[in-house]
């Protein structure tokens, strides 16, 4: 009797094990479910349990391998030679080989409307060695290679499913992570359901995972709080203090990969804007900004104060530029040197909670070193738009980051990019972004970006001001999760 | 009648062929470069170029306006840009929810606007006139959004009787449906239900005071009959009118209720397609809650026929 108790009872224990649904809040609704042509940072966070790519990166932001299993530069660096992992299948059930990889980064280079062709530019040709090896050439070394493989670039479709359905493919994907794409009710939720042959079963521990869109804070808390939801995402800071204090919730926070800045329009010549004048005037009114302060009082305290395109803690951050410490009267004293003791500039902003709260601090705070800093809230779009016509003095932009720090330079300094829109335009600019790019060896590109640091700090055609935390609160029973400064969730590993 | 209804049928199709132009044309007020924002954040120069092309964005505008009419003469909406998927599709999909959301809402509201409107105006300036005129205040003044968070603190974190927000087909789980859906509809309903007692009691008061009410009473009826009989049913007009009038602004989406309850109704559908330029999904939503709307106010008018027998002549 006893034994048949103890028997009902763990094959009622393994049934709960194995009928596990994690369930995440998410702060959007993530857009087209297909790697190619996804633009938003929360499909991201789908794409981590349903699609693997080649390369996956860890908590310090080494590249580590996911579908390939190991690769090698050329001896002219101008090609690297990947070894694929066997045994994997597309959640079809196509066998995943070269053939694949070619499949899919020509897709991500000729698919129209692809978001993947820029970050694959100087990808040339895709060559099949063998069955599992193959080849990347390339029109010149290109250092972040790794990364960007680490990241949509790098993920893997069916061949078969994507030709199958060229045209609405993002609608029902298919891939070869973890979980298998079974249903989604758009603004409502993504269900994902465990895909039996993944290679790496052993790791994965649910056997649905359900995405639910909650784009209210406090809303998506309510959910975790009444056990709706095990984990959510991007928590409002001001809400960590409560949440600390629940005894059934958990906290992660991790540094992300991007920043939150104020670009600068220095190529608006008309006279309209002091900033663009004289860069005295940039330097005065940086000098006029408390970061700590602004961290705290825009959000509380939940992230980095930085001055560069990687937060301090990155190995790419150049430390012969610190951050410089708040310095009223020399900001006072360059605007005098300037000859334009009050300059009056707008500081456009998206509607965004954090981004008007940064308006409304560095206003405050620029205005003790003389400046007449106008506000215009703007709602996203727009405010994009005007900043691509070059229609702002300033702009309080924010950008999610990647994991090499070409991703959050490049397009915004490079000359004529379609991120820089503050306007800087420079021969040697686009040398040293270049020369990072061709140099694959760690501590070179240190010197490069060193110097490239070096030149931003002078003509300040973006004022970083910090690096947010990625926050997200869970069940405290949820283990497992591992904080990868990309801020996405990463299923395997994670148990309840 | 027969002859003012098909009048009235017939005066719908130029309605909605001025809405179509009123909707596209206010949508090109829209600030912004659709394209730009669904672009997303790398802002390749070949994708906002390929988008452009895709939306029309590079013709004129009256080939837009018949690339657009074209389609849905043909009964094709287009096609949602950010999430791949037919605009029809995402319509057929949110119109089972809003209707749930607002008949449910709808209901609540009739429930307790009508019967507390008619206590309020035969009980006139007593207690229960006070009452349900205060009632009637605080859910006019209640904001939705505040509402809804308060209710989601009480009754889905602290007692853990409702889910704090999302949606469950009824075909998959009835009571898990309701149980989803009661507190959006009560929020709701809560505001409307305030107006509908408002208007109920003014018109009620209105009736209530003319001669053939007090030719009812003088001939021996019941206070009962004369109420319901013969002061209700003449004060229904304006509440019909008034309650087709929420019912199809409730069908358009409750913008704020369905933010805060997750519901995945037209109200979210719509603020993300605005905020994302989505122009197929903005265009093909409010041309359909639009038509909703005009068919309300017909099936209103014909309603005046059936209660108010003066109008059938």
């Amino acid at each position: 009797m006893k034994k048949k108790l103890l028997l009902a009872l763990a094959l009622a224990a393994s049934f709960a094990a194995q009928s596990q649904t994690l369930r995440i809040g998410l702060a959007e609704d993530p857009d087209v479910l297909d790697p190619t042509l996804a633009r938003s940072f929360v499909g991201r966070i789908v794409f981590s349990a349903l699609c693997d790519k080649l390369f996956d990166i860890d908590e310090k932001l080494n590249p580590v391998p996911q579908l390939a299993t190991s690769f090698q530069w050329a001896a002219d660096n101008k090609s690297m030679t990947i070894k694929l992992r066997s045994g994997v299948t597309f959640h079809d059930g196509e066998k995943f080989d070269a053939n694949a990889v070619k499949f899919n980064i020509e897709r991500h280079k000729s698919l129209a409307g692809s978001n993947r062709r820029g970050e694959l530019a100087p990808v040339t040709t895709v060559d099949v060695i063998d069955e599992f090896t193959a080849r990347i050439n390339l029109s010149a070394p290109f250092s972040p290679l790794l990364t960007v493989l680490a990241d949509r670039a790098g993920m893997m479709v069916s061949p078969k499913a994507a030709q199958a359905n060229p045209t609405a493919f993002g609608s029902k994907p298919v891939c070869s992570g973890p979980f298998k794409f079974a249903e989604r009710v758009a603004q409502d939720r993504i269900v994902l359901e465990r895909f039996p042959n993944y290679w790496n079963k052993a790791n994965i521990h649910f056997d649905k995972v359900i995405y639910l869109p909650i784009v209210d804070a406090t809303v998506r808390l309510a959910n975790l709080r009444s056990g709706q939801l095990d984990l959510i995402e991007r928590v409002a800071p001001s809400d960590v203090a409560s949440i600390k204090k629940d005894s059934k919730l958990s906290m992660s926070r991790i540094t992300e990969l991007g920043y939150q800045g104020i670009t600068i329009n220095t190529r608006k010549g008309d006279g309209s804007n002091p900033l663009a004048q004289d860069r005295r005037v940039r330097e005065a009114f940086e000098l006029s900004l408390d970061r700590a302060g602004i961290v705290q009082v825009a959000m509380d305290g939940e992230a980095t104060a930085g001055n560069q395109w990687v937060p301090p803690t990155n190995q790419f951050y150049a430390k012969n530029v610190p951050i410089p410490k708040r310095d009223v009267a020399r900001a006072k004293a360059l605007l005098k040197e300037a000859g334009i003791p009050n300059p009056t500039f707008t500081l456009m902003t998206p509607t965004t909670s954090d981004g008007q709260r940064v308006a409304q601090v560095v206003q405050a705070m620029a205005k003790e070193a003389g400046f007449n800093v106008k506000i215009q809230s703007t709602e996203f779009a727009t405010s994009l738009n005007l900043a691509d016509k070059g229609q702002f003095d300033a702009y309080v932009l924010a950008w999610s980051g990647r994991a090499d720090p070409d991703g959050n330079l490049f397009s915004f300094y490079g000359c004529k990019q379609p991120l820089n829109y503050s306007g800087e335009c420079r021969p040697l600019w686009d040398d040293l972004l270049n020369r990072s790019r061709n140099t694959l060896d760690t501590s070179g590109r240190i010197k490069v970006f060193a110097t490239l640091a070096a030149e931003a700090a002078q003509e300040i055609p973006i004022v970083y001001l910090y690096h947010r935390n990625w926050l997200w609160a869970h069940n405290k029973k949820l283990t497992g999760l591992r904080t990868i400064p990309d801020g996405l969730v990463r299923v395997q590993g994670v148990k309840m | 009648m027969l002859n003012y209804f098909l009048k009235r049928l017939a005066a719908l199709v130029p309605t909605v062929f001025f809405v179509t132009l009123i909707i596209f044309g206010l949508q090109q007020l829209l600030p912004g470069d659709a394209a730009l924002i669904l672009a997303g954040e790398e802002q390749d120069p070949e994708v906002i170029a390929y988008l452009q092309k895709k939306m029309h964005l590079d013709e004129p505008l009256p080939v837009r306006y018949a690339y657009w009419i074209g389609g849905v003469l043909q009964g094709d909406l287009g096609e949602s840009l950010r999430i791949q998927e037919p605009v029809l599709g995402l319509i057929k999909d949110k119109l089972p929810v809003t209707l749930q959301l607002a008949g449910m809402a709808m209901v609540i509201a009739l429930l307790v606007g009508i019967p507390a409107g008619i206590v309020s105006a035969v009980g006139k300036d007593t207690a229960w006139d006070y009452v349900a005129n205060m009632v009637a205040l605080w859910g006019l003044s209640t904001p939705n959004f505040w509402l809804g968070i308060l209710l989601i603190l009480l009754f889905s974190v602290s007692l853990g009787w409702l889910p704090a927000s999302g949606y469950v087909s009824p075909f998959e789980d009835l009571w898990g449906n309701l149980a989803a859906m009661i507190m959006p509809a009560f929020v709701l309903g809560n505001g409307i239900a305030a107006v509908l007692m408002r208007h109920t009691r003014s018109a009620m008061l209105q009736v209530l005071s003319a001669d053939y009410v007090r030719t009812a009473r003088a001939k021996g009826l019941g206070e009962r009959t004369v109420v319901l009989k013969h002061g209700l049913r003449n004060a229904m007009t304006p509440i019909i009118t008034l309650g087709a009038l929420e019912f199809g602004t409730l069908l358009s989406g409750a913008v704020l209720t369905e933010q805060v309850f997750s519901i995945p109704g037209f109200g979210k559908l719509i603020v993300d397609a605005v905020f994302n330029r989505d122009y197929a999904v903005i265009q093909g939503v409010v041309l359909f809650t639009s038509s909703v709307y005009i068919l309300l106010n017909l099936m209103a008018d014909m309603a005046y026929f059936l209660v108010n027998p003066r109008l059938r002549g």
